[in-house]
C-alpha cells in the first residue's frame, strides 16, 4: 500500500510493522511525531505494545533495556540532546547485548539552541557499540527499521536508524508500506536464548573482573564484524519479499568516476542529482552514499573507490581539532590499500545550513583544481 | 504426659539469598533482602543498580541468589524495573513481581528522577530502598540520606553534615502512590508483613528499610540488629505506612521514647559530637516525631 508520509511517521510505521512490544520515549523536537503516531497506534489497538511515557531519554533507554532483557522487542526514538542524555545507557544496551532499535533524528547540538540538522549527535555515539544506519528517503527509513530488528536480534547488537531533521523527518514522500504478513514472515518474533525470568534465574551484568571483561568485548567486536555480511544477506532477503535491496552503501556511477563524492543522509540524495548535472557537463563524477556507518563497510568502500583519482568527502559533522568524521573513516579505510589517492575533506551544512547541488559543484570544482587538499578541512558555505 | 511446646515459625522458611556472599559482617542490607525475598517468593525479578548489593551478590560468573538479577545503571533502578515489568507482561508473564532494589544514594540522590517518573505513572513495581545512610559501596561518602551530624569521608569531623536527612518518604507520599512503608531489619516480621502487603497491591509500592552498616558507621557488627531496634524506639526511624499518600498508620506506638544518646554512642560516626550538637539533633528527632504523629492522627 502506498502512502504519502513524513519521515518521522516512516519510523513509526517501521516500529509498528516490526511488532515492537515495548516503546519507551520522551518528546524532543524534531522527533515528536514518531512517538505521537506510535502512542495513537498503541491506544487504538493497531499495535499491541506497551507505551511507557518516561520522564527522560535516559529512562527511555533504561526501560527499553529492561524490556529487551525480559525478552520483548523494544523501540524508542530521540534526537540530539536526548541522544546525548542516553549516552550511558547506549553502552548498557550494547554491553548487555540487547537488540533495541532506536530512531534518531539528526539534530545539531546546543548551545546555541538549535533544532536543525547535522550529524554530531549520532556520530558522537560512534564508539558505543551500536550499529548505525543513515537513511536518505522515507522509504529507506521504513525498510531499515524492519531490517535493523532482524540484524540486531540475530547478533544481539542494538541498532540506530538515523535520519536528518526536517530534510527528512518533516518531508513527505510516497512510501510503499510493506504488507504486515510479509513482514511477519521476514521478521519472526524475538526469541532470545537468555532472558530475565524466574524460570531460569541468572544474574545479568554483574561485577566482571579483568579475567573476564576483555573476552566480553572481544565477542562484541567479533559479532560486530558479522554485521556487514548479515546486512547484505538480510538486504537480499528483503529484496525478494519487497523488491528493494537494503545494502551497505548506495553507489552511483562510481565505476568510471575520476572523482568520487562520499556522502551520507539526505545530502547523499542531493549529491546524486548534482552528479547527473555534472555528468551532463562531461565531468566524470560519482557518488558513494554511505548508509551503514557502524560497522564501517571497509571492503566495499575500497572496492568502489579503487579506480577513482580523487575522493571528496562531504561531512555534515565535525570532530573538533581533527576532520569531518566520514573523512577520517575514509582515510582509515583506504590507507595501505593500493595507490595513496588524495582525500579532500569538506565540511558543509552544520546546524541545518542547506547543502544544495551548487554546494557539490563547488566541492567538485575545488577538487578538480587542486592536486592535494592543502588544508585538512575545506569549508563550504561558511562566512569566515 | 506433658505436652511438648512447639515454636511457632513467624517467617517463611525458604531462603532465596544464599550464604557465602560478599556482604560485610553485620550487614543490614543482607538481612533486608533476605527478609524481603522470604515474603515475595521465587517468582521475583530484582533490578539492582550500583550499590552494595551490586557486589554482595558475587562477581561474574557467580550469584548467591535463587531469583534473577538484572544489574542496571546507578540512576535507573525504577526505569529498568518498569521496562522489565512491561517486557515480562508482553511475553505473557503477568505474575512475576518486579523489584527495584537500590541503596540510599541510588534512591535519594541519583535515581530520584527515575523513581519519581515511575511513581507518577504508578508503574507496577515494588521499589525497595535499603538505607545505610551514605555511599557505602564507594567508601562511606555522604548522601542526602546521611543524618545531621554524621561523619563520612566527605563530611569530616571538622565539618560534619549540617543538613537534615532528606525526607524521601514524604516525597514518595506526595506522589500518591498506593502503598509506602518504612521498616527496619530488626523487626523481620514487620518487614515480611509489609512486603507481603505490598505484593498484594498493584501500582508503585515503596518500602524504605533501615539497614545498619557497621563498616560505614564505625559500629560493632554484633550491634547491627540492636541499632536497628534502637532507631525505632528512639523515634529516629519510626515504623509506619502511608496509603495513597494520605492514610498514615503508625505501626509501632512508642510509649517510652528513648533519648538518642545511647544510639549515637554505639556508632563511631557520631563520636565527635558535642552535647550541644546532640541536643540540636534530639530536637530535630522530636520535631519529626511530633509531625508524624500529627499526620497519623489526622488520617
Amino acid at each position: 500500500m502506498k502512502k504519502v508520509i513524513m519521515g518521522n511517521h516512516a519510523l513509526s510505521y517501521g516500529a509498528m510493522l516490526s511488532r515492537s512490544q515495548v516503546i519507551a520515549a520522551y518528546p524532543i523536537t524534531p522527533q515528536t511525531q514518531v512517538v505521537e503516531l506510535l502512542s495513537e497506534m498503541c491506544a487504538d489497538g493497531t499495535l499491541n505494545a506497551k507505551f511507557i511515557k518516561v520522564e527522560s531519554e535516559h529512562s527511555a533507554m533504561a526501560a527499553c533495556i529492561g524490556a529487551s532483557a525480559a525478552g520483548a522487542r523494544a523501540f524508542t526514538a530521540t534526537s540530539s540532546q536526548g541522544l546525548a542524555l542516553m549516552h550511558e545507557m547506549l553502552h548498557w544496551a550494547s554491553g548487555g547485548r540487547l537488540p533495541v532499535v532506536l530512531g534518531n533524528i539528526n539534530r545539531a547540538m546546543a548551545p546555541g539552541w538549535t533544532i536543525w540538522t547535522d550529524q554530531n549527535d549520532s556520530l558522537s555515539q560512534r564508539d558505543t557499540g551500536w550499529i548505525q544506519f543513515y537513511c536518505a528517503s522515507n522509504q529507506e527509513v521504513v525498510d531499515t527499521v524492519i531490517q535493523a530488528f532482524k540484524v540486531s536480534e540475530a547478533l544481539a547488537i542494538p541498532s540506530m536508524v538515523v535520519l536528518d531533521a526536517f530534510a527528512l523527518s518533516h518531508t513527505y514522500e510516497v512510501v510503499d508500506i510493506p504488507d504486515q504478513a510479509k513482514v511477519d514472515a521476514y521478521l519472526p518474533p524475538f526469541n532470545p536464548p537468555y532472558r530475565v525470568t524466574p524460570d531460569d534465574p541468572r544474574a545479568f551484568g554483574g561485577l566482571t573482573g579483568p579475567e573476564h571483561y576483555m573476552e566480553l568485548r572481544f565477542k562484541l567486536q567479533k559479532d560486530m564484524e558479522k554485521v556487514l555480511e548479515m546486512i547484505e544477506r538480510t538486504g537480499r532477503e528483503y529484496e525478494k519479499q519487497f523488491g528493494r535491496y537494503l545494502g551497505l552503501v548506495d553507489d552511483y556511477l562510481c565505476d568510471d568516476a575520476e572523482i568520487i563524492l562520499v556522502t551520507s543522509g539526505t545530502a547523499g540524495y542531493t549529491a546524486h542529482v548534482a552528479v547527473d548535472e555534472m555528468r551532463d557537463h562531461g565531468l566524470k563524477v560519482g557518488n558513494l552514499r554511505i548508509k551503514v556507518f557502524r560497522p564501517f563497510p571497509f571492503e566495499i568502500v575500497r572496492r568502489l573507490t579503487q579506480s577513482a583519482k580523487k575522493i571528496a568527502v562531504v561531512d555534515r559533522n565535525i570532530s573538533y581539532g581533527h576532520h569531518g568524521i566520514f573523512a577520517q573513516e575514509l582515510k582509515s579505510a583506504i590507507y595501505g590499500h593500493g595507490d595513496c589517492k588524495p582525500v579532500f575533506g569538506f565540511i558543509a551544512g552544520l546546524g541545518g545550513r542547506d547543502i544544495t547541488p551548487a554546494s557539490f559543484r563547488e566541492v567538485v570544482d575545488f577538487t578538480i583544481s587542486h592536486d592535494r587538499p592543502e588544508e585538512e578541512i575545506i569549508w563550504i558555505g561558511v562566512k569566515k | 504426659m506433658k505436652k511438648e511446646k512447639k515454636m511457632t515459625l513467624t517467617l517463611p522458611v525458604e531462603e532465596l539469598v544464599g550464604s557465602g556472599n560478599l556482604a560485610c559482617q553485620g550487614c543490614g542490607a543482607n538481612l533486608a533482602l533476605r527478609y524481603v525475598l522470604k515474603a515475595l517468593g521465587q517468582r521475583t525479578v530484582l533490578c539492582i543498580p550500583a550499590c552494595c548489593w551490586a557486589v554482595i551478590d558475587g562477581a561474574f560468573p557467580h550469584s548467591c541468589m535463587s531469583v534473577p538479577i538484572y544489574h542496571c545503571a546507578f540512576e535507573t533502578a525504577a526505569s529498568t524495573a518498569t521496562g522489565v515489568k512491561a517486557g515480562l507482561e508482553m511475553v505473557g508473564d503477568l505474575e512475576t513481581t518486579v523489584v527495584a532494589w537500590a541503596g540510599d544514594g541510588g534512591t535519594f540522590d541519583i535515581g530520584l528522577q527515575a523513581l519519581s517518573g515511575a511513581a507518577e505513572r504508578n508503574d507496577d513495581i515494588i521499589y525497595v530502598c535499603y538505607d545505610n545512610e551514605a555511599y557505602m559501596n564507594t567508601g562511606i561518602q555522604r548522601s542526602s540520606a546521611t543524618p545531621t551530624g554524621a561523619w563520612t569521608t566527605t563530611t569530616p569531623v571538622k565539618f560534619p553534615k549540617d543538613r537534615p536527612k532528606k525526607d524521601i518518604d514524604a516525597i514518595m507520599a506526595a506522589h500518591r502512590i498506593p502503598y509506602l512503608a518504612t521498616a527496619s531489619i530488626s523487626y523481620p516480621e514487620d518487614v515480611v508483613k509489609k512486603t507481603k502487603k505490598a505484593k498484594s497491591i498493584k501500582g508503585t509500592r515503596f518500602i524504605h528499610i533501615y539497614a545498619p552498616c557497621p563498616t560505614g558507621w564505625k559500629s560493632r557488627p554484633e550491634d547491627a540488629v540492636k541499632l536497628g531496634r534502637m532507631v525505632v524506639q528512639n523515634c529516629v526511624f519510626p515504623l509506619y505506612e502511608v496509603e495513597h499518600g494520605e492514610k498514615y498508620t503508625l505501626n509501632m506506638k512508642i510509649k517510652d521514647k528513648k533519648p538518642i544518646d545511647d544510639y549515637l554512642k554505639l556508632q563511631g560516626r557520631f563520636r565527635h559530637l558535642k552535647p550541644e550538637q546532640i541536643k540540636l539533633m534530639q530536637e530535630e528527632v522530636d520535631h519529626n516525631w511530633a509531625r508524624l504523629l500529627k499526620k497519623c492522627e489526622s488520617a
